[in-house]
């Protein structure tokens, strides 16, 4: 074993990536990150010390072995870091890609205190690009039961439960009101940032393990949750269906055309992929487009319309880049792409020409005040500081909330902002039914959504009396003999009834 | 790929040049469908998604039925293009919030144009419930009259205008809508579908005697699942979302005005879709 690694030992620099130039990329949708190679990736993970009590995982929201799974890339063990990852983590290629990393697993490295951090989002990705093109996934043993799972949404949180529930032995179905699997991930995060084939491959992965896709299935209007555990016989049920209500701005003028939602804007482009010749979907563009807001959505929205062929793209936010909510990363990508910032910017009213077109948005500058609620500084407005800037398209990036077709359809107690009630255990006001993701907590992140899915499969698994199957992968297994009666007390739950019965309905 | 087509069309039958019906089988939505729900249908997988009423649906037959009027590209390929046997790309449904029905004693329904076919489940299911049902229907003239059996069927009165008087009354469905109210002082609600043009015409109809309008809005829709917000209308000054809290709303709360501005949005684009597909099949003789 090598000497203990010191800050002053480890390589200094952050291993750079590969990036296309802002001027060419700024007219495709190939992926901008070009991602390690495998020398980058080995040497990259040589600027791990393998922290004790490592500060990477507890800022990972879901507590990924982090020094573990770069460990098995310093040791070449490629396909031994995609174990430790994926026994936490079952999509590394798509949060490698699109995570918060400097909030998270990054912000509180260890090196990061004197040097740049180390690249985990870089290496987890490059673990779950190897592991696509090798396809190291492999179908674990499954044992079968006669538990029926129905799973609403088809977003991360939907395939991070579904994929635990069918690994534990459950018959699997997904229902997607889209005609295509993968939520944000497929219609809203763009392909210059997570291509469809990464989601595909995850969704592929999913249906090798006999999960069922059912698309073009509006749950609550073509059957409700409780006839899903009624009349089709689900045992358990998980609601995954998002958030994506888009708020408007409410200000004179919201009703115009040319102004439109980012969702909108991104739906039209990903999924339908109105951009391409040959789809019949109309795309709007303008030549000056303005984008409200300043999260992932807004800078996917800039982007976008960037690519689409706007000569002028600006960001309008009324608070400072420091409360910008996007991740660094894009605010740097948007930057370089030519996106102009207005920052402490709001618009107060769209104007319109006679034929009820976008003509300009008005907009009055802001100045920080005290700290509200959330600690962020609230922006108020100067007096007599309106302006207007000219633009033919005006995105709303603001916000979501709650989609009412499940609140409106169910009996589901909701939250006073309608996102379904849980408790800690993601169980909702309905005996067998579970909910988890964005419709629990409102926007969040991917690997939020996917721990909140993964976290309904252990209470799902535990209400139907299933033994939880997905123990930790370690390096070295207690031999066998050494457990009492060969079960092994750290398994999170035991079987409390045998889980199998005569298929058909069950008796209420 | 987990995707669709598996929508298979069980029949079909042209009611005119322009307009058309085909039947669906989808035995889950022809259970779960209510009056006043509509589909999002994509014909194949390049396709745009195009909301569509249930015009019917069958539970017994396990069916649901569209009736659809060419206007464009999507709607004219699926003209030309589905052929009883086919199978559809996508049906997604049913969307919406279905028509309240329950406790109306006498309502008139009124269909224009493609509110025709749309209006059926609402006049048949307002009599189901023991309402006293009047049927007005505009078509432009006797030859584009269709359903007429079927609307008299469930309708206690049926009448007919048509633009140049060649079947039943001479005029607009306002018309219609006047004489009904002259006949029927005590009638309680109407329901208007068709263009918005016609709706707002209903409305303003029945404004001054304070008669429940409802109506049924047609604005641009992408996902039919709330969430694009392409769909929003205002209603009474709020802004809705017309998949989700509707698409039924009340006539005399509707600005007509933004409707009929955002339903023009992407003329431009449409125009130029169906000029190309139509110069592709002027040069290929096999369309598919
Ligand atoms: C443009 C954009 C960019 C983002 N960028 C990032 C990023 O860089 N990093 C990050 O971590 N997070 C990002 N996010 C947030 C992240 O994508 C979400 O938090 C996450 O996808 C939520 O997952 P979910 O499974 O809860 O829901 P979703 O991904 O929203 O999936 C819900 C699915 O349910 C379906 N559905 C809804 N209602 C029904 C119904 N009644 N019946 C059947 N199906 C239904 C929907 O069609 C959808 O496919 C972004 C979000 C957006 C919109
Ligand atoms: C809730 C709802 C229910 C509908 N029900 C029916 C129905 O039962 N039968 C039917 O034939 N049509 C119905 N429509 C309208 C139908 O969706 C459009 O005609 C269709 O999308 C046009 O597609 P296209 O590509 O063929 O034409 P486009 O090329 O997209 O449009 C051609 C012309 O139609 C106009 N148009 C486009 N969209 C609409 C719209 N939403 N409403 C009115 N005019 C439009 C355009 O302004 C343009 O002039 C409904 C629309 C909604 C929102
Ligand atoms: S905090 Fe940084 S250095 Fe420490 S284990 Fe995590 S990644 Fe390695
Ligand atoms: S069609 Fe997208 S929100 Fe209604």
């Amino acid at each position: 074993m090598a000497k203990k690694r010191t800050i002053r030992s480890i390589p200094q620099q952050r291993t750079p990536v590969g990036e296309q130039d802002p001027h060419e990329r700024a007219r495709n949708f190939a992926e901008v990150n070009h991602g390690y190679h495998r020398d980058d990736a080995v040497r990259e993970s040589e600027r791990c010390l393998f922290c004790e009590d490592p500060a990477c995982v507890a800022g990972c929201p879901v507590g990924i072995d982090i020094p573990g799974f770069i460990r098995k890339i310093g040791e070449g063990d490629f396909r031994g870091a995609y174990q430790v990852i994926t026994d936490t983590n079952l999509l590394p290629a798509i949060c490698g890609r699109v995570c918060p990393q400097e909030n998270q697993c990054e912000g509180p490295c260890a090196v990061g205190a004197a040097l740049e951090p180390v690249a985990i989002g870089r290496l987890e990705r490059w673990v779950g690009d190897q592991a696509i093109a090798e396809k190291w996934f492999k179908v674990p043993p499954i044992e079968r039961n006669a538990f029926r799972i129905g799973i609403v949404g088809s977003g991360p949180a939907g395939m991070a439960c579904a994929a635990d529930m069918a690994k534990a032995g459950c018959d699997v179905t997904v229902y997607e009101a889209f005609h295509q699997a993968g939520g944000v991930l497929k219609y809203g995060i763009p392909d210059f940032r997570l291509p469809n084939e990464v989601v595909d491959a995850e969704i592929a992965n999913l249906t090798a393990l006999g999960v069922k896709f059912e698309c073009n299935t509006l749950v609550g209007r073509l059957f409700t949750i409780e006839q899903m555990v009624t009349e089709l016989g689900f045992d358990a049920v998980f609601i995954g269906t998002g958030a994506g209500y888009p708020r408007l701005l409410n200000i004179p003028g919201d009703a115009l055309n040319g102004v439109l939602s980012a969702n909108e804007l991104l739906t039209r482009c990903n999924l339908m992929r109105a951009r391409d010749a040959g789809h019949d979907t109309p795309m709007p563009m303008g030549r000056r487009v303005a984008v409200v807001g300043s999260g992932n959505t807004a800078m996917d929205a800039l982007r976008v319309a960037r690519r689409l062929g706007a000569e002028d793209v600006r960001c309008i936010y009324r608070r400072t880049e420091a409360e910008s909510p996007a991740r660094a990363e894009e605010l740097h990508h948007a930057a370089e792409e030519g996106v102009q910032f207005h920052w402490l910017t709001h618009p107060i009213e769209i104007l319109g020409d006679d034929r009820g077109n976008v003509r300009a948005v008005r907009c009055i500058r802001m100045s920080l005040g005290e700290p509200d609620d959330s600690g962020r500084r609230s922006p108020v407005p100067v007096p007599g500081s309106e302006h207007d800037l000219e633009v033919d398209l005006v995105v709303y990036a603001i916000g979501t909330n709650a989609n009412p077709i499940i609140g409106q359809t169910s009996g589901l107690a909701l939250d006073r902002r309608g996102y379904i009630a849980c408790d800690d255990d993601l169980a909702t006001s309905l005996a067998g039914v579970y909910a988890g993701g964005d419709i629990v907590t409102g926007a969040a992140t991917v690997i939020e959504a996917m721990g909140a899915g993964r976290r309904a499969a252990r209470s799902m698994k535990a209400y139907l009396g299933l033994r939880d199957t997905d123990v930790v992968y370690r390096d070295a297994r207690p031999a066998a003999a050494d457990l009492l009666f060969g079960l092994d007390p750290a398994e999170r739950n035991f079987v409390r009834v045998r889980a199998t019965r005569p298929p058909g309905p069950r008796p209420s | 790929m987990p995707e669709g087509s598996r929508f298979e069309i069980v029949s079909r039958e042209d009611f005119s040049d322009a307009t058309f019906l085909l039947e669906i089988r989808h035995p889950m939505m022809a259970r779960a469908a209510r009056p006043g729900q509509f589909v999002i249908v994509m014909s194949h997988e390049h396709g745009e998604r195009i909301p569509l009423t249930l015009a019917d649906f069958d539970r017994a037959r396990g069916t649901i039925t569209l009736v659809i009027q060419a206007v464009g590209k999507t709607t004219r390929e699926m003209q030309q293009g589905c052929r009883v046997g086919d199978y559809l790309y996508g049906v997604v449904g049913p969307m919406g919030v279905p028509s309240h029905v329950a406790g109306v004693r006498k309502a008139a329904v009124v269909g224009g144009g493609l509110g025709v076919a749309p209006i059926y489940p609402q006049a048949r299911g307002l009599k189901e419930q023991g309402a006293y049902v009047v049927g007005i229907l505009g078509f432009r003239n006797r030859d584009l009259i269709f359903w007429e059996d079927k609307f008299r069927a469930c309708c206690d009165e049926l009448i007919i205008c048509t633009d140049d008087g060649s079947a039943g009354i001479k005029g607009l469905v306002t018309e219609g809508i006047r004489r009904t109210m002259e006949v029927h002082p005590d009638l309680d609600q109407v329901v208007a579908i068709g263009p918005p043009v016609m709706m707002k015409a209903c409305a303003e109809a029945t404004r001054p005697a304070k008669i429940k309008t409802i109506v049924s809005l047609n604005p641009v829709m992408v996902d039919g699942t709330g969430m694009c917000g392409g769909c929003r209308v205002t209603i009474g000054q709020k802004v809705k979302f017309a998949c989700v809290d509707g698409p039924d709303f009340d006539g005399h709360e509707v600005d007509f005005e933004d409707l009929q501005v955002r339903l023009r949005r992407y003329v431009e684009d449409e125009k130029a879709a169906l000029e190309r597909w139509q110069g592709q099949c002027r040069m290929d003789h096999h369309p598919n």
